[in-house]
């Protein structure tokens, strides 16, 4: 591949000790972010997605095994880095912002205060982060920054709290921004305002994002390139047009059709998906999606597909694509 | 249609500030108004749908229809009985009648009770344990089609659409007229958000129910609601049937929320209006027009000049002195 990757997860293996067995959080997990690009993940809840951000930043539950696999950043391994090593990356390298910015920021300290504190590492005076953190504040869109620095989170719309946490994120000019469902909370004018801002700031500061969504219509809008999780496998990825144009996976076809925003004429009967996620302790036979898949043929319940690549960037898991590569 | 349900100039207000420190800082109104003269009405059997971003009064307004906040003016008629002032005894029969649903569907559930006890709870409370509860638990399970193997499960076991499923069961338990289903979809992947709004109409089919819907995402307002309303800064800005409003948006906030909806579309051309600037906060309410800080068509009488209510047609109205589309 020609283009160099800031971040490369390949053939990562991590499951969770649990009462009942090992289970397998992700399997075979194969992901690429481009330098300079958005990269979009979507799934249904417990497809992985959060095992996937935490795996990367090192924050994994106690009983979590990572068994194989490797996930490098910046041209080491993150797997194989020491708990110092990691607290030098996270945060300055790759940062984070999540969902809900009201439980992400402290409330009984000043933004400020709060946007000063994490500058600790670097060895500059106080009044020199003050004006770093009005810049910043600046730059996502905070009117009058500088007298805003003594208010406290509750005193900032929902919006704004956000911006807030991006600033944040962003303060220590990361490589790779990690975002949370960070649109989550926030109606569709304020959806817009944040996802632009975010396209804006991605391009002048020339950093990458992962950006994990329920949201089609914003993973659409946003990303470059879009990863489709379930069960705790990618099932598809590929550049945005590919999944949402030329959809390869059944899965990926099936979510697609039941987004209430792609369905033209209004329907009081919406499609869903048939069954449930497999028992993750105990994994069917053969491929992960087979039992809700209406497109399985013989070999499905017995044997698990392995990645297939249908044109340059776009990779499926699925039988089909294997059997007909013109898909 | 006869209504269910009619809101009649409600307004909610919270003390902003205590008695003595308003007292102090010559503070005559220490209060904010979280709903301010509403006015709505529900049908029998029919759909309706609040939709706003967070803070702008939704949450308030459900609760003051099941008393758990007190409005200040206006009236509450449910099937032409006035609500506000009840009882407590009997406000208490009332809420068996109306069920309602709320936000996280985890944090509504006790933890320590299991789904059993969770679901055969309302009986209790409205002193029916003459019946047999262990086979009205089961009806409710067998109704939101959950297996009865549930009922001894914990919330914690649950998974997102289950637990919905579950706060769905609470909800009919007493065979209500009127659900009230606060944000039902929130944080759910599309596939359960269509089995979870497929539920909530085949049981309106069945039982005739009416619903009131909250919730700020615009594709599942559009497909399963009859009429809708449009809130902003505490206020209804405009209100009519669902259809109607998606194609002839008289306000300009109803504009700007429709055309900001991404589209799943990575090649989709939005012709967006953009809005401009922050929400204001409800202790600094902008005079005039409340909309006219963010709107993109003001003019010199929306900053001084309250609007009042337009009736456009028998069901479809807005408060705005420019409306667009509108000949």
């Amino acid at each position: 591949m020609a283009t160099e990757n800031v971040l490369e997860i390949s053939k990562l293996n991590v499951g969770f000790a649990t009462e009942r067995g090992m289970l397998k959080a992700l399997r075979d997990v194969d992901l690429s972010i481009p330098v300079g690009s958005i990269v979009g993940v979507v799934g249904e809840s417990g497809c992985g997605k959060s095992t996937m951000i935490n795996a990367i930043i090192g924050l994994l539950a106690h009983n979590a095994r990572v068994s194989s696999g490797s996930i490098v950043f910046e041209g080491s391994d993150l797997l194989q880095k020491s708990e110092r090593e990691l607290r030098d990356i996270r945060g300055t390298r790759i940062s984070m912002v999540f969902q809900d910015p009201m439980v992400s920021l402290n409330p009984v300290l000043s933004i400020g205060t709060q946007m000063i504190d994490i500058q600790y590492r670097d060895a500059i005076s106080k009044a020199q982060k003050r004006a770093r953190s009005i810049e910043m504040l600046n730059r996502v869109g905070i009117p009058d920054p500088e007298s805003r620095l003594n208010n406290y989170p509750h005193q900032f719309s929902g919006g704004m709290r956000q911006r807030i946490a991006i600033a944040m994120a962003l303060q220590a000019e990361p490589a790779l921004l990690i975002a949370d469902e960070p649109t989550t909370a926030l109606d569709a004018t304020l959806e817009v305002q944040i996802i632009h801002r975010l396209r804006d700031l991605q391009h002048s500061m020339g950093c990458s994002i992962l950006f994990i969504s329920h949201h089609l219509g914003v993973i659409a809008e946003l990303c470059d390139y879009v990863v489709v999780m379930y069960g705790g496998e990618v099932v598809e990825r590929g550049t945005v047009r590919d999944i949402f144009h030329r959809p390869a996976h059944p899965y990926t076809c099936k979510l697609l059709e039941c987004d209430p925003a792609r369905i033209v004429e209004t329907t009081r009967s919406l499609p869903t998906i048939p069954g449930e996620i497999p028992d993750l302790a105990n994994l069917p036979r053969g491929c992960i999606f087979a039992d809700r898949c209406d497109r399985k043929i013989d070999i499905c319940s017995e044997v698990a597909p392995s990645t297939s690549e249908l044109a340059g960037h776009h990779w499926t898991r699925c039988h089909l694509a294997a059997a007909e590569p013109t898909a | 249609m006869k209504p269910l349900l009619e809101l009649k100039d409600l307004r909610v207000r919270f003390r902003s500030r205590s008695s003595l420190s308003a007292l102090i800082n010559g503070d005559r109104d220490p209060f904010v108004d979280a709903v301010n003269s509403v006015s709505l009405q529900i049908g029998e059997g029919e759909t309706y749908g609040l939709v706003g971003e967070s803070g702008s009064g939704k949450t308030t307004l459900a609760r003051s229809i099941i008393g758990l906040v007190k409005p200040q003016e206006g009236s509450i008629r449910y099937d032409g009985t006035e609500i506000i002032g009840m009882p407590s005894s009997q406000m208490k029969k009332f809420r068996g009648i109306v069920g309602t649903m709320f936000q996280d569907p985890v944090g509504s559930l006790s933890p320590r009770m299991t789904i059993r006890s969770l679901l055969a709870e309302p009986f209790k409370i409205h002193g029916m344990t003459g019946r047999d509860l262990g086979q009205e638990v089961n009806r409710l399970l067998e109704m939101v089609g959950l297996n009865r193997d549930f009922g001894s499960r914990h919330p914690h076991q649950l998974s997102g659409g289950q637990a919905r499923r579950v706060g769905v069961a609470r909800a009919l338990a007493l065979n209500p007229k009127l659900i009230i289903a606060d944000e039902p979809t929130a944080g759910l992947d599309v596939s359960v958000q269509g089995e979870i709004l497929n539920l909530l109409d085949k049981l309106q089919a069945e039982l005739g129910i009416s619903i009131l819907v909250i919730t700020h995402n615009l594709n599942v307002v559009r497909h399963i609601t009859d009429r809708m309303g449009i809130m902003y800064f505490g206020r209804i800005v405009e209100q009519g049937p669902t259809s109607t409003m998606f194609d002839q948006p008289s306000h300009p906030y109803t504009l700007a929320l429709l055309s900001a909806n991404p589209e799943p579309d990575p090649d989709a051309v939005i012709d967006r209006l953009e809005l401009q600037g922050e929400v204001p906060s409800l202790l600094n309410r902008p005079p005039g027009c409340e909309f006219h800080p963010r709107c993109p068509f003001v003019e010199d009488n929306c900053k001084s000049t309250f609007p009042e209510i337009t009736q456009l047609s028998d069901d479809h109205s807005y408060r705005c002195h420019h409306p667009r589309h509108v000949e």
